[in-house]
């Protein structure tokens, strides 16, 4: 192992980086989502604070529960996420590959979702079992649509699996989202970067006021810390997910900086207009949404992309 | 501590807590989440599970069905957690005082760090009550 990986992983765009820049977007996230109800929202370093304050309470192991499985949750989750991270990253700052493709990332966030099941379902809790059961069925219902989404910059590209030849490919080629193809599959790649990240209208298996949080319910001190701090830097690893594949990712000269921000902050602010502006669905409309409508579409969006439209 | 504390007292997560009220304290706690007082940039957030909680808002007098529940309740949280009595009823026990339900001590069911007075307290009396909280955090 090459002594820069480490510092991939740790500092630059993995741990640190991705961490802190999450606990900013969160801030984002709440701020503006407090500007939609005509409130102030909260100060600039709340996440920063919540965060500590977590670390530093006590931690509760709840007595039926799986001990081990309920504490290795959260960080194995924040593990996987960390890896993809690391992953887009690397290919998305330095155009060099980090040792994975597009099929890599599918598993290590489909890992991330089954750690939320684990947990929730490790202690034992009804709200937390039943939290755990609806994020099943959303996994179930996200899935096939994030594949065919992926699949589309991989048949754009020629077949390429890794993040940096699909990069190459559009800096050479235009970005996918100027194509037919390429927008519907950005489009539903939006809806169900929202399914993955339980935003609403799919924060089915979280539902505060029903499920009093679902598989975070027993979480307390650090572990919750962790929790709440992966749920941030999904607010970094998704949207640069969609940047590589769609947006052709960033550029560093001139106006293409503002322009790479520009498209960062485009698809934060339009997942947070979604979120506050469409209540929570039931189960079986998400499953409906998500067979009945958005697969189709984004199966025909890779029909399109075979075809090279 | 004196760096945690300052933490604890920027990301205060509340818990709402219904020992038997008259429902009056309850409305004008939801009032302190409405855009007119907002208590998020305060850092103050409204939690529904008790583990997640840094301050327990505890309303009503605690009569003898429910006093067990909040015992179990306070006993759930993860410390430190502070109780604040909202309303007169954890202070006084109010017009309930000699209700044929309640027998017993309130202390001895729960410890309460502070009182906010009133029947039911002004939105604004319960977030200078918080406030106060927070002064004496970041002492």
């Amino acid at each position: 192992m090459k002594p820069e990986y480490l510092f991939y992983l740790l500092i630059f765009p993995g741990l640190l980086f991705t961490g802190t820049l999450g606990l900013v977007v969160g801030w984002v996230d709440r701020k503006v989502s407090a500007r939609f109800q005509f409130r102030v929202g909260p100060p600039f370093l709340q996440n920063f604070n919540d965060f500590f304050k977590l670390l530093g309470k006590e931690t509760i192991l709840v007595k039926d529960g799986i001990h081990s499985l309920f504490v290795a949750a959260p960080f194995i989750a924040f593990a996987m996420l960390t890896l993809v991270s690391a992953m887009v990253g690397v290919a998305l700052f330095f155009h060099i590959g980090f040792g994975a493709d597009i099929l890599v990332i599918m598993y290590l966030l489909m890992i991330y979702s089954i750690m939320v099941i684990l947990g929730g379902a490790s202690t034992g809790n009804v709200y937390s079992s039943l939290g755990a059961g609806r994020e099943i069925k959303l996994l179930l219902a996200d899935e096939l649509v994030f594949i065919l989404v992926c699949l589309v910059p991989i048949v754009k590209s020629g077949y390429a699996l890794n993040l940096e030849a699909i990069l190459a490919f559009q800096a050479a080629d235009g970005s996918f989202i100027g194509s037919v193809s390429g927008v519907i599959a950005f489009i539903m790649g939006i809806l169900c970067i929202q399914a993955k990240m339980t935003l609403p209208p799919f924060h089915i298996p979280e539902a505060e006021t029903e499920l009093v949080e679902g598989p975070l319910m027993e979480y307390s001190g650090p572990p919750l810390a962790f929790w709440k701090l992966n749920h941030m830097m999904m607010y970094v690893t998704f949207p640069f997910l969609l940047i590589l594949l769609f947006l052709g990712g960033f550029s560093f000269t001139g106006l293409g900086l503002l322009w790479s921000v520009l498209n960062y902050l485009l698809i934060i602010v339009v997942m947070i207009i979604i979120k506050n502006t469409n209540p929570r669905v039931r189960i079986d409309t998400a499953l409906n949404f998500f067979w009945k409508y958005a697969a189709p579409i984004s199966f025909a969006a890779l029909i399109l992309a075979v075809l090279g439209v | 501590m004196g760096w945690y504390n300052k933490r604890l007292a920027k990301s205060i997560w509340v818990f709402h807590m219904s020992a038997s009220p008259c429902n009056n304290c309850d409305i004008e706690i939801l009032d302190l989440l409405t855009p007119k007082y907002d208590l998020e940039r305060l850092g103050i957030k409204l939690v529904g599970s008790v583990r997640h909680a840094d301050v327990i808002l505890l309303s009503g007098v605690i009569n003898n069905k429910v006093a067990p529940i909040v015992k179990k309740i306070y006993e759930q949280a993860a410390k430190p957690c502070f109780v604040v009595g909202v309303g007169a009823c954890p202070a006084s026990g109010c017009c309930f005082k000699e209700s044929h339900n309640v027998d017993h001590k309130r202390e001895e069911t729960i410890p309460i760090d502070l009182y906010i007075p009133g029947c039911p307290p002004q939105p604004e009396a319960m977030i200078e009550g918080v406030a106060k909280l927070m002064g004496v955090l970041n002492a």
